[in-house]
């Protein structure tokens, strides 16, 4: 009977401890990339290089979703708002929607699954192949040298994809509100205009983008750093990337948008 | 850090003193000792899995023994902070088994890539350098190739040229030998020996390639169950009588080492007779 109960209270522990110990080593490695950062200020070109892998690269899939939301919110948006007479307000709703939640999320959302995936795939592949253990050999960090400039290029691409997410999105919203539906294209710019706040509005969005810029690209180096090194290590490594690094942008996104919420 | 030191007796570059290693519950290496000579090229031999790279492991500082010590030109590599680690490593080279090249670079920029991160030479001399060290593998013509357009054997080389770019004194072979067609075994093996006499430095091979080094090595040990089982020259090695040696210069399929793998009487198996 004790042995039962010891098996099952064991069992209801150790997901729990490992899940502490897995997130105490996460912090720990953030702590560490942060230290070794040196080297990719030191040197730009490492993380210009990989700007480009994650950020560029990205670049068709980003543009291509966000004109594509941006049209469907035309259309949702004149189709609720005619009914009080108040399809004027189209653009507002259709930049609002983008700037505040959509674009850092769905951009966010996207990132994770088209360049963290990769980041952690590929840091993954160099620690099974040993590339990692010959660059430690070589006296050079792999923290330093691989983790740190993957990790500051997410950083820096995430929030400029984010913006051109939302660009796009409001460009696809007047191509379906004015330039199909016939919303008048001044009513369109200038309700836009007067209604999206600098600070409230576009710097709310940037700060959710910059947070989850920093959330995707450490979960995606720490779980490529931290995988098994075989075929099943990096194909679970890089599964759990996407999946993490989905929940953390939409539980993080509830959080900051409670502090950002104003009541008005 | 000059790479002798006056505690160091002066033929020795490597002493491995009585160390034991275990990963988890399981005791790899058991209170083994050696010691590697100055200048010399030596084989670490054994079966898969009897811990020699392992050994290799413990030598580059990438892992801690349990127990004893392993010196490096006197200092204890297990001692050292991460800072006193990676100026040893500068002093080391190491030939990982499938090469470990840098996949997103180009055979040049793998060669230069020791250069680039540990020097301040100017581009056009890391160049020529280069170039240098790739002529002495037999591939100044594929410096612009990229792994994936190399060979097993040409990228074991190229990797050969990685480990040698800044010089080392003491270079570490992980089964230099594994998988490579004759050709390229021969001119792995006659690289490792000229280069270690050209360099003046002293070379770690661990390998179960008996024929091609016995060759080009100076001094064998033997490792079986984590502990030196044989060890003598070339000549010592294969006039040996001990059983161990003899299957495994000769690779004898049963002997010390069974080819069976430990399991209940093969007549009880096959008639269904269970064990009480």
């Amino acid at each position: 009977m004790l042995d039962w109960l010891e098996k099952r209270v064991r069992r209801l522990g150790e997901p729990v401890v490992n899940t502490m110990e897995k997130l105490g080593f996460g912090f720990r490695f953030l702590m560490a990339v942060l230290w070794h950062s040196g080297t990719s200020f030191r040197r730009p070109g490492l993380v210009i290089r990989e700007v480009f892998f994650t950020g560029v690269l990205s670049l068709v899939i980003i543009l291509v979703s966000g004109l594509f939301v941006g049209m469907v919110l035309g259309l949702q948006g004149y189709d609720t708002l005619v009914r009080f007479g108040a399809s004027e307000a189209l653009g507002v709703l259709v930049s609002l929607s983008l700037l505040r939640e959509l674009g850092p999320v769905v951009a966010g959302l996207l990132f994770a699954s088209r360049a963290g995936s990769a980041i952690t795939a590929e840091i993954g592949m160099m620690k099974a192949t040993e590339q990692l253990a010959a660059m430690e050999m070589m006296a050079v960090n792999p923290v330093a040298r691989v983790v740190a400039p993957r990790f500051w290029a997410g950083v820096l691409s995430m929030p400029i994809l984010a913006a051109l997410f939302s660009a796009m999105g409001i460009l696809g919203g007047y191509v379906v509100g004015v330039m199909l539906i016939g919303v008048d294209a001044g009513t369109f710019w200038s309700q836009m205009q007067a209604q999206v706040d600098l600070f409230n509005d576009v710097g709310n969005g940037l700060v959710k983008s910059v947070v989850f810029g920093v959330a995707v690209s450490i979960i995606a180096v720490f779980e490529g750093f931290d995988a098994p090194p075989t075929a099943e290590g990096v194909s679970g490594a890089t599964t759990r990337t996407v999946v993490t690094s989905s929940l953390v942008i939409l539980g993080l996104d509830f959080i900051l948008t409670a502090f950002m919420f104003r009541g008005i | 850090m000059p790479l002798s030191s006056p505690d160091v007796p002066a033929d020795s570059l490597v002493d491995i003193d009585n160390v034991t290693f275990s990963y988890d519950r399981r005791t790899i290496l058991k209170g083994i000792s050696l010691t590697i000579p100055k200048g010399k090229v030596v084989a670490i031999m054994g079966g898969s899995g009897c811990g020699k790279t392992t050994l290799l492991r413990l030598i580059g500082g990438q892992i801690k023994p349990s127990k004893g010590e392993v010196r490096v030109a006197g200092r204890v590599v297990h001692e050292l902070d991460s800072d006193g680690l990676y100026h040893l490593r500068r002093k080391m080279g190491m030939l990982f088994q499938f090469g470990a090249l840098f996949t997103d670079m180009s055979v040049f920029d793998n060669v230069a890539f020791q250069m680039r991160e540990h020097t301040e030479l100017p581009e056009s001399m890391i160049r020529d350098l280069v170039l240098m060290k790739l002529n002495a593998v037999g591939l100044r013509g594929a410096a612009k190739l990229m792994p994936s357009e190399l060979s097993g054997g040409m990228a074991r080389r190229v990797a050969l040229a990685r480990a040698i770019a800044l010089d080392p004194v003491l270079m570490l072979y992980d089964e230099p030998f594994a998988g490579l067609d004759p050709i390229s075994l021969g001119v792995i093996g006659k690289l490792i020996r000229d280069l270690n006499d050209a360099l003046g430095a002293t070379s770690i091979m661990v390998t179960h390639s008996v024929q091609e080094s016995l060759r080009i090595v100076d001094y064998v040990y033997f490792v079986s169950d984590g502990k030196i089982v044989a060890e003598g020259t070339p000549a010592e090695i294969t006039a040996s009588a001990e059983p161990y040696v003899h299957q495994f210069v000769d690779g004898l399929p049963d002997g010390p080492v069974p080819f069976q793998y430990p399991a209940k009487p093969y007549t009880d198996e096959l008639m269904g007779v269970r064990r009480a």
